[in-house]
């Protein structure tokens, strides 16, 4: 009991209270961040049903293939971490610190091959506004489709730069002993983030990846 | 509620995590087949299926409280209802001759 005290700051009743308090606080952040995604899901909503063609073709020029790998990356990247917030609700602080650093290896591999995939954008001249010179016949509109792949990945990937930084804060704290049975919030709002982020992208890949347009054989 | 929390058992994790791996496969899958409009239908309920799974397992938002539940639907309901109303204005709006935009 006397880790519960020390742990407990004043103004609240009880622990249970404490931590209640936190998950919320964490849960309005990523209704915030579900609004900023939103406007961008929006922006797409709107454009892709005013030119679908152009949608069609945008995705098709997307490697399928990488995105599946990425995506299954990433949920790798959410089991760590939920192993990783397990281990802290135990008070395993080490291992906790490892799967943090395994969640941060994901991380890493995932924005890999997100640069693998932008530097194939480069060499093709797909990025608005930078490099655009699609081939001949190409939708008028296509610049809009990969606007939208730009910014949306790029905020996608911002947000997992972020999250790298705050995992290697975290499980350096997780290995010198600073997390408890008691006290885990920081392990578990971080959780909460890394998750997020994982559901944007669940939802970022069929909706840029998988349209009409890839099938009939374009890798 | 004890200390800790709810400390789920391992194979709950694992399973979830097969779970999504499954999802993904199978959206994937289904893309490469030609389902005219329903292939949106498709992909957006695997995903909303996954999510789920993030959300209630991963997220512990199954075992969290009621105010929990309100704040991770509120998110939700909210982009619906945007969705919804930029859809009613866009869908029904109707050229105007000689007004080019």
């Amino acid at each position: 009991m006397s880790e519960t005290r020390a742990v407990l700051a004043h103004h609240f009743e009880s622990l249970e209270q404490q931590n209640e308090a936190a998950a919320i606080g964490m849960w309005a952040f990523l209704v915030q961040e579900v609004m900023f995604f939103g406007g961008l899901f929006t922006t797409y909503l709107v454009y892709r049903v005013l030119h679908p063609g152009a949608f069609a073709e945008g995705s098709a020029h997307l490697p399928v293939a990488l995105g599946t790998a990425n995506t299954a990356v990433l949920i790798g990247s959410s089991l760590t971490m939920a192993l990783g917030v397990r281990a802290a609700q135990l008070g395993r602080g080490r291992q906790c610190a490892l799967f943090l650093a395994a969640t941060i290896v994901l991380a890493f591999a995932f924005l890999g091959v997100k640069g693998v995939e932008y530097a194939e954008k480069w060499e093709h001249g797909l990025i608005p506004g930078v490099r655009w010179s699609p081939e001949a016949g190409a939708d008028a509109r296509l610049n809009l489709f990969f606007a939208l792949y730009f910014v949306m990945t790029g905020c996608h990937a911002l947000h997992m730069l972020v999250g790298i930084v705050l995992m290697a804060i975290v499980a350096g704290r997780a290995w010198g002993g600073r997390y408890s049975r008691a006290n885990f919030l920081g392990v578990e709002c971080l959780g909460l983030y890394w998750h997020f982020v994982d559901l944007v992208w669940i939802f970022l890949f069929p909706l840029l990846y998988l349209l009409h347009g890839h099938r009939g054989g374009h890798s | 509620m004890s200390e800790s929390g709810h400390v789920l058992p391992l194979r709950v994790y694992f399973a979830v995590f097969t779970a999504l791996l499954a999802g993904t496969a199978l959206t994937t899958w289904v893309a490469t087949h030609d389902l005219g409009p329903w292939n949106d239908l498709v992909a957006l309920s695997i995903a909303g299926t996954k999510a789920t799974l993030v959300i209630l397992y991963f997220m512990h938002v199954r075992y969290a409280s009621r105010l929990i539940w309100i704040f991770s639907l509120a998110g939700f309901l909210w982009l619906m209802l945007f969705f919804v109303l930029i859809l009613a204005d866009y869908q029904t709006r109707v050229p105007v001759p000689g007004w080019a935009g």
